[in-house]
């Protein structure tokens, strides 16, 4: 390692190249490295919805972020300080996002006519002067790793596929990260295959070397250690996390967790995941369709189970009739959404939250369902857990919203403590030996009785047909009809007694409030730091619960002169906050497929500022 | 469960106190009445009977059942009673469905429940109508048919139910009508009692839009000659005067008249676990020249999803040992921050 090393707080690093490449492994590799050295960190993976669109094309270009800091982070940052490019397409694709004066590494040995022709470039911009404002380092890696495998006579192919080994060991020399965890994790995963544990391994201390004594990087890095709070740390994403959280949900409330899921991106990886857990006696089952997967949800819900679906906005269309009859049967049922970018398909792969309306209107007549949305990668693993437990208090289902962005996206995650959980108590009714009204509510929640299958006494029908109040039979009566929509209604709305006070990040008054809900909180969290370390009177707002609404939300956004809700959408939760506290609230709303840019964030900010003084 | 030994239900334990609200006359009340009687002979607690139906008229039909029940959504109830069973396998679970619900807005889910074997009775009333939107015509309405709809005729190919379950890869698969009380009580006894997705056509007479749907086999005149009851193990005799019955030219399938030149000896034996003969069965359409065969057309003896799924979760038990949240949690790759 050189002896000039500089201490640096922060670095954005995006590693691009071909679906085929290696960009997520590499991304992985250096996230759990990262992790490991004790700094905080951010990624995000941007991935097509093709598997394998031809080599060297746009459509096939995959990329991974990852920022990583001294300091406490909140999002995988947005200007990229060193973008790593294997071929023409992945420059092309990402260029825009590199800063002025930021470090490029580019595989020149893929900057051949035919690749060039593919990216749609007709000179070479590694020498046509195009690039002048970064720091490029034109790197031969293909012909490094082929000469540093040279005596081993493996296939090209097998040659090839260990560059982004030689990438990642440069990238591990430029911030002084140790190699050790990378070779012992590829002795695991090709175990069986010595020739690449040895190949890869070659490949990646090439890089290495090749930062050391190349002279082309006058310095590397280091970045210390950031200031977490004590504990035990893993990295997580936001799909796994909700799987961890629906699990514990089960756990905790004692009941068997039943899963229905058809596939769908970005929300397969919980079917996936929750797949794998055959030994807590977790129930997944594929469906035929979105609908059937709710379907048997509901009817696991009806026979006592947790029952949880999760699909992605057009999944979520398909199961909305269905979602219409858990609200008038009243069973607990959390349906996830991780939202995409749309309308129709979209942007499958991308991120957006768009949706929003679609989980508080998108259903026939009045049918209020609660709706809950998670804020970070790790968030997902509360926000799910928080799901389950109003569900089943309430006897309701129940919407979580997460976004593409934090289902891949991942950061740090202090290990919870479960027994910290707040409780989940469930009940099961048994006869008292009376006619059993399965109507009848609790006096505080409103939550009716659950009464499973199997349990003497208590043989009941419920359906889709509108009940009368208390006995459940079915009832035309226009007055029970009034009755029981409000009902409904005062129920999901009473959930505001389960929501935190709202936490306030700056003063209670002043010129500004940035109000959010969901995953851009990091984002928004970023900009007002810098724009309170800069003196200005901003304060920011996150909204996990956007129904109900936190019951102090409507004091707090009366105290600030100027109120702004960034959201990536044409703005839903704007005319939500507009229309619920008749405030002049202005939206700034981004529907470029990508998490809001933190930069931008704190210019539309200025701006507000500076108009009207 | 609370039912005590020896304390036998009747047909009374399983009325509820609602009215029924079928028009007189209708087909379902006699299916209703059947399914009454039969369930005390099945020695199950009451609680654990759950009725599920999708939307029809035929649907009501759980709000009429003294027991738990779900009147769901068009089409839906085979996944609603997916659910349910998968997670108390130890309910009977029955699925109430009419033709318009299970074979057009409900086919996926009807062909899907049957393929993966899932434990469930599946009773689809059939009247080749749709009544409760009063009267347009239904997957299973014949070629032409006039309703409100299709006042110049439908212009579509009727389904053919059995034909579609066996396609499907039902494990049973019967048929009765509204008007054979006996018959129908049997073949509920028998769908119960099939182990595995059991579905059981059952001919109904719709009074309001299309009465006398099945007049052939329903009329005393008529359903002599008209109608096949099969026995396991017997020759498929039929007619009024009991002198017909079915033989097979090579794979070819005719009425012949024990009239000296054929005896019982030549006819086709049913066989309720041969495939072959399922499908020469099915065939038999209501609409054909053959006779409407009632009865157990198919059954066959294969595990249930239900029962699979125990499985691997009792196999992934005994390999990993009862899943462990703190472990799952914590991972591979932790790290301290002091």
């Amino acid at each position: 390692m050189s002896d000039n090393t500089k201490p640096i707080k922060n670095v954005v690093i995006r590693f691009a190249g071909d679906s085929g490449d290696g960009m997520q492994l590499m991304g992985d590799r250096f996230t759990a490295t990262t992790a490991m050295v004790g700094n905080d960190l951010g990624t995000f993976p941007d991935y097509p919805a093709e598997i394998r669109a031809p080599a060297g094309s746009l459509a096939g270009v995959s990329a991974f972020q990852i920022q990583f800091s001294s300091q406490d982070i909140f999002t995988p940052g947005d200007r990229v300080d060193v973008l790593v490019v294997m071929n023409p397409a992945a420059l092309k694709m990402h260029i825009q996002d590199l800063r002025p004066g930021g470090t490029l590494i580019a595989n020149k040995s893929n900057f051949q006519k035919k690749n060039l022709k593919l990216a749609g470039y007709e000179t070479d911009p590694l020498t046509d002067d195009s690039l002048n404002d970064f720091m490029v380092l034109d790197v031969e890696i293909t012909e490094l790793v082929t000469k540093a495998l040279e005596d081993m006579k493996l296939p090209l192919k097998t040659v090839e596929r260990t560059k982004n080994m030689f990438a990642l060991g440069l990238t591990f020399w430029m911030y002084g990260r140790p190699m050790e965890p990378t070779i012992k994790w590829l002795n695991m995963k090709f175990k069986k295959r010595p020739e690449l544990v040895e190949a890869n391994v070659r490949a990646l201390k090439a890089g290495n070397h090749f930062g050391d004594i190349s002279e082309v990087f006058s310095s590397s890095y280091t970045v210390a250690p950031a200031p977490l709070a004590k504990g035990t740390y893993r990295n997580i994403t936001g799909n796994y996390a909700l799987g961890l959280g629906l699990l514990t949900a089960s756990e905790k409330s004692g009941l068997p967790l039943f899963f229905g899921g058809y596939p769908i991106t970005p929300a397969s990886e919980i079917l996936n995941q929750l797949s794998l857990y055959r030994n807590f006696g977790i129930r997944t089952f594929q469906a035929e369709d979105e609908i059937a997967s709710i379907g048997a949800s509901i009817g696991a819900a009806f026979a006592g189970s947790l029952a949880v679906t999760a699909s992605s906005g057009p999944g979520i269309a398909l199961k909305s009739e269905a979602m219409g009859l858990a609200v008038i049967t009243e069973l607990p049922l959390v349906i996830i959404n991780i939202q995409r970018a749309g309308p129709s398909t979209g942007l499958p792969t991308k991120t957006e939250q768009a949706d929003l309306f679609q989980a508080l209107f998108g259903r026939n007549s009045e049918s209020p369902i609660p709706v809950i949305s998670a804020i970070s990668p790790s968030d997902c693993y509360y926000t799910a857990y928080e799901a389950c437990r109003v569900a089943l208090k309430y006897m309701t289902p129940i919407i979580v919203l997460s976004d593409a962005y934090l289902a891949s996206g991942s950061e740090p995650w202090l290990l919870p403590n479960l027994s910290d959980l707040e409780k989940i108590e469930v009940k099961f009714t048994e006869s008292n030996g009376e006619t059993f009204k399965p109507y009848l509510r609790d006096e505080m929640t409103l939550a009716r009785p659950w009464a499973i299958p199997g349990t003497p006494g208590l043989e009941h029908r419920i359906g889709g047909l509108e009940k009368e109040d208390g006995s459940g039979n079915v009832s035309y009566d226009p007055e029970n009809h009034q009755k029981m929509i409000e009902l409904r209604e005062a129920k999901v709305a009473g959930i505001t007694r389960e929501i935190d006070p709202t936490e306030l990040y700056g003063e209670p008054i002043g010129d500004l409030l940035i109000l959010g809900w969901g995953s851009t909180y990091g984002s928004i969290r970023t900009a007002v730091k810098r724009l309170q370390d800069e003196g200005k009177s901003v304060s920011h707002a996150h909204v996990r619960w956007v129904n109900p609404l936190p019951a102090d939300l409507g004091e707090i956004v009366l105290k600030y002169q100027k109120i702004l809700v960034p959201e990536l959408n044409r703005g839903q939760f704007l005319k939500l906050i507009r229309a619920e506290y008749l405030v002049d609230a202005k939206g700034m709303n981004v529907v470029r497929g990508k998490p809001i840019r933190s930069y931008r964030i704190e210019e539309v900010a200025n701006e507000m500022l500076e108009s009207g003084r | 469960m609370s039912q005590e030994r020896g304390q036998k239900l009747a047909r009374q334990d399983f009325i509820s106190n609602q009215d029924v609200r079928w028009c007189p006359g209708c087909g379902d009340y006699s299916i209703l009445a059947q399914t009454q009687k039969s369930l005390p002979d099945l020695g199950i607690p009451r609680e654990n009977f759950v009725f599920i139906s999708g939307i029809g008229c035929s649907s009501r039909f759980p709000y009429y059942m003294n027991t738990y029940g779900f009147h769901t959504i068009h089409g839906r109830a085979p996944t609603l009673a997916s659910g349910v069973k998968l997670a108390r396998p130890d309910l009977s679970v029955w699925v109430v469905t009419g033709d318009g619900d299970s074979l057009s807005i409900g086919g996926n889910h009807f062909i899907h429940v049957l393929r993966r074997n899932i434990d469930l009775n599946i009773v689809l009333f059939n009247n080749r109508i749709y009544g409760l939107t009063k009267g347009q015509y239904s997957p299973t309405s014949e070629l032409g048919k006039v309703t409100k709809s299709t006042p110049f005729g439908s212009l579509d190919t009727p389904f053919n139910p059995p034909a579609v379950a066996l396609g499907a890869q039902a494990t049973f698969v019967a048929r009765s009508i509204d008007r054979y009380p006996s018959h129908l009580q049997k073949m509920l006894g028998r769908a119960h009692g099939h182990k595995g997705a059991s579905f059981l056509e059952v001919y109904q007479n719709c009074l309001i839009f299309n009465d006398g749907a099945f007049r052939l086999l329903t009329e005393k005149e008529t359903k002599g000659d008209h109608v096949l009851e099969l026995e396991n193990g017997k020759p498929m005799i039929f007619g009024k005067e009991k002198n017909k019955g079915i033989r097979l030219n090579g794979f070819k399938p005719e009425v012949v008249t024990l009239d000296g030149d054929y005896s019982t000896d030549d006819l086709l034996i049913h066989n309720e676990t041969d495939k072959n003969i399922a499908d020469v069965l099915t065939n038999f359409t209501y609409d054909s020249e053959f006779p409407t065969p009632i009865g157990v057309l198919f059954v066959a003896k294969m595990s249930t999803y239900e029962d699979r799924l125990d499985e691997q979760i009792k196999t992934a038990k005994e390999q990993l040992g009862e899943g462990n949240l703190e472990a799952l949690i914590r991972g591979a790759d932790t790290w301290e921050v002091e």
